[in-house]
């Protein structure tokens, strides 16, 4: 059971929770970088593990469907048509063998989520099916590539049959997209305190714009610069994503799923984890601003999303059961 | 051997990581401790993950696993547990591997080297390949080492431009650090030779050819043993 790529849209790469344990070799984690709108698209077909999802990047692929399929999409509100049909993102849907699904621009947001029952099949790489564009594992989608489909039951809740289907029912994407564009949370780094004092009062004040020249690696955000009190000579030490680092250009850069392990810049705040998919969720020339954020408050809000990302998980699986 | 939590500056980084700093500078002996106390921390805590770096250690944690009695994280019991993990001792006190690397040393900026350091290019290939060298941390890109115990003299600064593409395998020094690019990769560190030995396997079980705190020696090979060589490594692939 295979997906033919027809159309490979702007960047598309297979991700799942990560690849662990190798940073001290100089490889990092990549994976998804937003986590819970991967696991949600998962959930919705019934997978019960770490499968790996397609993260589309602003314009999505087109994909041929060789066999019956159940898939679900998440993430960015992408346009996604079946037979020239509008297929509804944020349920489970079911296509039958042959269906093209053509994946368009995204109406909010920038990065959407593909899961299929079964998952996507590919030999994974030091634990996982991750792509890390930085260390070239893995790559894009390729016009002409074929990715196999993990073997699987039916859905039970779908009846197979020559039209397209989806559930009446689907998740509110609201609580995991962020429409109002919110101040994100930020840490104070290590470096804050070597920020001039408008600098200092710039980083939560100012609105930053995200630079077309973001990706997987980094998200860049232009502004009026920051300037240090005086130029640091600094060694480097491990680097993490969410990690705020400031070059000298004085334009800030919030490492991303897949930043190199280490570096020398100042780092001068770091992104709250529970609002690392928001910044993920925004595209080139959307703003970005910072609120000050607590460790204890980060830690706290982290544990909340957890749970209820957690139940909202418990509760598709037992409405699929249930169907 | 064992390091006192006391000698360590606990900085918390993320929800989930630590950085355990010992001091600021790159020498030798502080990464020898930064070496011990990344592998007795890998080594008694478990579900972490240890990144050791020049003169500070990464240490990431699942934040679920170190809840206080109010259901909290607690950097209590986090800092209770390093500071054992501490006392145990290390499991590396293994003597330190050494690898030992071939190099043709007919790099770009060898004349350039060699000007910049007054010696002859003999002289630089002489030093290069005589000294020992340890891998401080791997960073930058998978696999890349980061070598300490460059000759001072040989410390040449960066190009001012770097260049698009460095081809894998070469070997380069970047003021008082040498290296060894594992793809190709941009950079701007000044290239002495290459080496036909793959750094970086993906596909491999242990895929770095170095790891943290490995010895390093060069020797200089001939440009017909580097195509020999290079012709083996990619049959093996």
């Amino acid at each position: 059971m295979s997906v033919e790529v027809i159309k490979p849209g702007l960047l598309s790469s297979l991700q799942d929770a990560g690849r662990r344990g190798y940073a001290q070799l100089g490889l990092g984690r990549a994976g998804a970088v937003d986590e819970p709108a991967r696991r949600l698209a998962n959930a919705l077909v019934g997978n019960h593990g770490d499968e790996a999802a397609l993260e589309i990047t602003l314009a999505g692929p087109t994909l041929r469907f060789q066999h019956d399929a159940v898939l679900a999409l998440t993430g960015g509100l992408i346009e996604a048509r079946v037979e020239g049909q509008t297929l509804p993102a944020w349920t489970s849907c079911f296509v039958p063998a042959g269906s093209v699904l053509r994946l368009g621009g995204m109406r909010h947001g920038c990065r959407s989520y593909l899961a299929v029952r079964g998952g996507f099949e590919i030999v994974p790489l030091l634990g996982s099916r991750s792509s890390d564009l930085h260390a070239g594992i893995g790559g894009a989608l390729r016009s002409g590539d074929l990715i196999g489909i993990g073997e699987h039951a039916a859905a039970r809740w779908f009846q197979p049959g020559r039209e397209w289907q989806a559930l009446r029912w689907g998740l509110d994407p609201r609580p995991w997209l962020d429409y109002a564009r919110a101040p994100l949370g930020l840490m104070r780094g290590h470096h804050f305190d070597a920020l001039d004092e408008a600098s200092q009062q710039a980083l939560f004040a100012q609105r930053f714009m995200l630079s077309k020249d973001s990706n997987r690696t980094g998200s860049r955000l232009e502004g009026t610069p920051l300037r240090l009190r005086q130029p640091l000579e600094l060694i480097s030490e491990a680097t993490l994503p969410g990690t705020l680092q400031l070059p000298p250009s004085g334009q800030p850069i919030a490492l991303m799923a897949e930043a190199p392990v280490t570096g020398g810049y100042p780092r001068i705040g770091q992104l709250a984890a529970a609002d690392m998919p928001r910044l993920a969720q925004r595209r080139p020339g959307d703003t970005v601003s910072f609120r000050e954020i607590s460790l204890d408050e980060a830690l706290q809000r982290l544990a909340e999303r957890k749970s209820s990302l957690q139940r909202l998980l418990q509760r598709i699986e037992q409405r699929l059961e249930s169907a | 051997m064992s390091f006192a939590l006391s000698e360590v500056q606990l900085e918390a980084l993320a929800e989930d990581a630590w950085l355990l700093r010992f001091a600021d500078v790159i020498e030798w002996s502080v990464n020898e401790r930064v070496q011990l106390a990344a592998a007795a921390l890998q080594a008694n805590l478990s579900n972490v993950e240890c990144v050791p770096a020049y003169a500070s250690v990464l240490l990431r944690f699942e934040p679920a696993q170190w809840l206080g009695d109010d259901g909290r994280f607690s950097a209590e019991r986090l800092r209770a547990a390093i500071a054992d993990a501490c006392n145990e001792r290390a499991a590396s006190e293994r003597a330190a591997r050494v690898v030992r690397i071939p190099v043709c040393y007919d790099g770009i900026d060898l004349p350039a080297i060699a000007a910049h350091t007054q010696m002859s290019v003999e002289q630089v290939i002489a030093r290069h390949s005589n000294a020992e060298y340890r891998v401080a941390m791997l960073g930058f890109a998978p696999g890349f080492p980061y070598l300490l115990g460059l000759d001072p003299a040989l410390a040449t600064p960066r190009l001012s431009q770097p260049r698009i593409l460095v081809p894998a395998g070469s070997v380069a020094i970047g003021g008082l650090q040498t290296g060894i690019y594992p793809q190709d990769l941009p950079g701007g560190w000044q290239l002495l030779g290459r080496t036909p030995m793959r750094l970086f396997d993906v596909t491999a079980p242990s895929p770095s050819l170095l790891q943290p705190g490995d010895q390093v020696r060069f020797h200089a090979i001939e440009p017909a043993e580097f195509q020999r060589l290079a012709s083996e490594a990619d049959a093996g692939r």
